[in-house]
This record gives structure tokens, C-alpha cells and sequence, in this order.
């Protein structure tokens, strides 16, 4: 067992959990936090990106004790008071998903994009989301979503 | 994911200490991590070398770029001392998977995994690269064995790639749509007296084409190899690719990075 303490979303949590434990589970099992999905579980996907100390990255092929310490961000972290964030509010303007599985993990990866880039090109945002995988939406509406995001943050 | 006990030294003393026959070092852990979820490895003891301080960075000396063990990819592929010593470099580390791999994975996790299809190695050899690791220093061509196999010993650990700076190099890859991984990728390198050609994704392991370097050594233009039959017995052949295809792709890849450099 070991302690595991970060801060999520802004709030410092610990918890006393097996050393195998991945970040995916730590956030959904021991906290809760359901938002970061689970999809193809051999870090192909994308569904269950969340930001550590910043950048996206995949928190199912990632140990919760490797990141002892970190801040993170999750899906459930980006909305302030009640408000969308610019991104979230993009993907439901433009219909950027339709079940919703991949959403918080595109939403996650697409925020750190334009947290390097500021206006990405079309092509820029489809080689950044190529850790994302989407079997419903063709990702058109996506792309348009991250565009309209981009005029907005 | 059968249990392990996690551990995180703060040096390398310490790391191969704790290091026994089921253990492992977890740099990155992109490829560490998917492999004991799937059942194909597990171990007793998985030490965290991300603490150690020293095995991460980037220096650049008049003639050679060394490379810290456990420096991310994304931290190669947007160096502005790399994009300017070896651009081609920093481009192959900035394709690499993708982003999230890429804020994760490490230089030292790639070699040491010596995955077939692996970017990093042809550059090792392209490079005439120089391992350094806690017990001494290996030549690229010495290091890389076999099939996930590399000259390393158990406990030893790898701290630092040297890769000698060329006049002129470029890196052309033909990935794997879904992983990125190199159904082919060919490192070229120019350097003062001869060339190297480095293919990864092709065979077991990574290897140098002896032929195109000859060529491309007595003369550096894409006409040297053009027509150049590359034969493809001992290549890979699967689902993405034969070996024929693989063979071709090599020839093609090979002047397209000529062309490049």
C-alpha cells in the first residue's frame, strides 16, 4: 500500500491505495470521479486523458504513485461556477459528440492543445487527436468544436 | 494488474540497489505499464527512475547531442538546442505516438524496450549513437541485439544517449495509422566521412542497410540509390504490411529522406 496525495481540481485529496493503482482507477474508484472514461484500457483511445500538472496525458497507463503530489485536472474540474468551460460549451454548439464516451478525454486533450497553440489549423487539430478515438461522430463536428473553442479562449 | 511494490529513489545508486531479476524500471511506462495490464510481464518490484534528477536533460556540446534517460518526448521534439543541432531528431521525437504518449514516454524507456518498430533506435544508429548506462558506455550498433532484446545487463541502467550531430540527417517514417509505430521508418545520416541508413519497423530488430550507405557514402543523392533492389527475406510480414511491401517502402522511404535532408 502506499499514500497517495495530490490535488484534484483544485482540492488536495490522500488516500492509502495498493501501489498497482492506476490514476484511471484512483480518480473513478477511490474519489469518485466518473467523468474520466475507461475505454480500450491499453492506452489507444483516449478516454481517459486527464491533465497533470498541466498536460494531457493517458491516466490508464499511468500509476497514481508516479504522480505523488501533481495537480490534476479532470473533466469534472474544467467548468467554473456552474459555467462550461469554452471547450465544453463548444462540443455542445456544435455538436462535437453524439453517445459521449470519448467527450471528456477529447475535451481534456483538446484543451491542452490550444493551451500550446492558440489557433491550430484544421490538420494540426486532427495530428493532436490522434490519441482519440471517436466510432460515432467522423470527428468533423470535433474539429469544428476545437476551431470555435480556439476563438473563444 | 498483479500487485508490485512501487518504489521511487532519488538516485541511481539507490534505483540499482533495489533492482533483482523481478524487477523493472519504470521511466515513462507507455510501453512498461500496457504490457503488465495485458499479463505479459509482471514483476515484484517496479522502480520509478523519474526522481532522479540527473538522468533528465538535454546539453549539447560542439560535436555531440546527449540526451538524458528519462527526458520526455515532447521535451526532444520541441528543444530549440535539438530542432537546431539535429533537426531531424526532434522531428522523429515529435511523432512519436501521440501527444499524450509523447508528454509521458521517454528516450531511455524506448531503447531499453527495443521494440522492433521502435523511432528511436534508427537514429541510434544512424547517429553512430553512444549509450551511456551506470556501468559504462555502448556503442548504438552493440546495444541493440534482437527482438526486445539490448546488450544491457540486469540492474543496469540506461542514463544518457550521445548522438554525434551530423552535417545532414532526416528521419521518414511510415506509420501504423492506429499506433504511430514505424511500419517503416528510415533514419538517414550524413555525417563528415560516410552515411548511415538505420531501419526500424523492417526486421526483428534495427538494423543498418549496408548497400544504401555504401552508395549514399560515395555519392549523396537520391539517383545513387534509386533502383536499389532491397531485399526483403528476413523482413516482417503481418496484417499491415508484407515483406515485400516492407522491402519497397524501405527503398522508397530511403530516397524520400535524401531528398529531405
Amino acid at each position: 500500500m502506499t499514500k497517495v496525495t495530490l490535488e484534484v481540481n483544485g482540492k488536495k485529496v490522500s488516500k492509502e491505495v495498493p501501489d498497482h493503482t492506476l490514476l484511471s482507477v484512483f480518480l473513478r474508484d477511490n474519489l469518485n470521479l466518473t467523468g474520466t472514461h475507461v475505454g480500450c484500457d491499453t492506452s489507444q483511445c483516449g478516454a481517459c486523458v486527464v491533465h497533470v500538472d498541466g498536460k494531457s496525458i493517458k491516466s490508464c497507463s499511468t500509476l497514481a504513485a508516479d504522480v505523488e503530489g501533481s495537480k490534476v485536472t479532470t473533466i469534472e474540474g474544467l467548468a467554473k461556477d456552474g459555467k462550461l468551460h469554452p471547450m465544453q460549451e463548444a462540443f455542445k454548439k456544435t455538436h462535437g459528440l453524439q453517445c459521449g464516451y470519448c467527450t471528456p478525454g477529447m475535451v481534456m486533450s483538446a484543451v491542452d492543445l490550444l493551451q500550446t497553440k492558440k489557433n491550430p489549423s484544421d490538420q494540426e487539430i486532427r495530428e493532436w487527436l490522434e490519441g482519440n478515438i471517436c466510432r460515432c461522430t467522423g470527428y468533423q463536428n470535433i474539429v469544428a468544436a476545437v476551431k470555435e473553442a480556439a476563438t473563444k479562449m | 494488474m498483479k500487485s508490485f511494490n512501487y518504489h521511487a529513489p532519488k538516485d541511481v545508486k539507490d534505483a540499482t540497489k533495489l533492482a533483482s531479476s523481478s524487477s523493472a524500471f519504470l521511466a515513462g511506462g507507455m510501453t512498461t505499464i500496457p504490457s503488465m495490464k495485458l499479463g505479459l510481464a509482471s514483476y515484484k518490484d517496479v522502480i520509478d527512475i523519474k526522481k532522479i534528477k540527473k538522468l533528465s536533460g538535454i546539453k549539447v556540446s560542439g560535436k555531440t547531442v546527449t540526451i538524458g534517460a528519462t527526458t520526455k518526448h515532447v521535451e526532444v521534439a520541441t528543444s530549440k538546442d535539438v530542432k537546431k543541432a539535429i533537426p531531424a531528431l526532434a522531428k522523429l521525437a515529435g511523432n512519436i505516438g501521440d501527444a499524450q504518449v509523447r508528454n509521458r514516454g521517454t528516450i531511455g524507456g524506448s531503447i531499453s524496450n527495443n521494440d522492433p518498430s521502435a523511432c528511436y533506435p534508427s537514429a541510434c544508429m544512424a547517429l553512430n549513437a553512444v549509450i551511456h548506462t551506470n556501468k559504462r558506455k555502448i556503442d548504438a550498433e552493440k546495444f541493440f541485439t534482437g527482438m526486445f532484446e539490448t546488450a544491457l545487463k540486469s540492474g543496469e541502467l540506461v542514463e544518457a544517449v550521445e548522438f554525434q550531430i551530423p552535417e545532414k540527417a532526416d528521419y521518414q517514417k511510415h506509420p501504423n495509422p492506429a499506433s504511430r509505430y514505424a511500419i517503416i521508418g528510415v533514419f538517414v545520416a550524413k555525417h563528415k566521412k560516410d552515411v548511415n541508413v538505420a531501419v526500424t519497423g523492417a526486421k526483428s530488430c534495427v538494423y543498418i542497410d549496408k548497400d544504401l550507405s555504401k552508395k549514399l557514402s560515395s555519392n549523396f543523392s537520391v539517383s545513387s540509390i534509386e533502383g536499389t533492389d532491397v531485399k526483403s527475406s528476413g523482413m516482417n510480414s503481418d496484417m499491415h504490411a508484407s515483406a515485400e511491401y516492407r522491402a519497397n517502402l524501405v527503398s522508397l522511404y530511403a530516397k524520400k529522406a535524401v531528398e529531405a535532408c
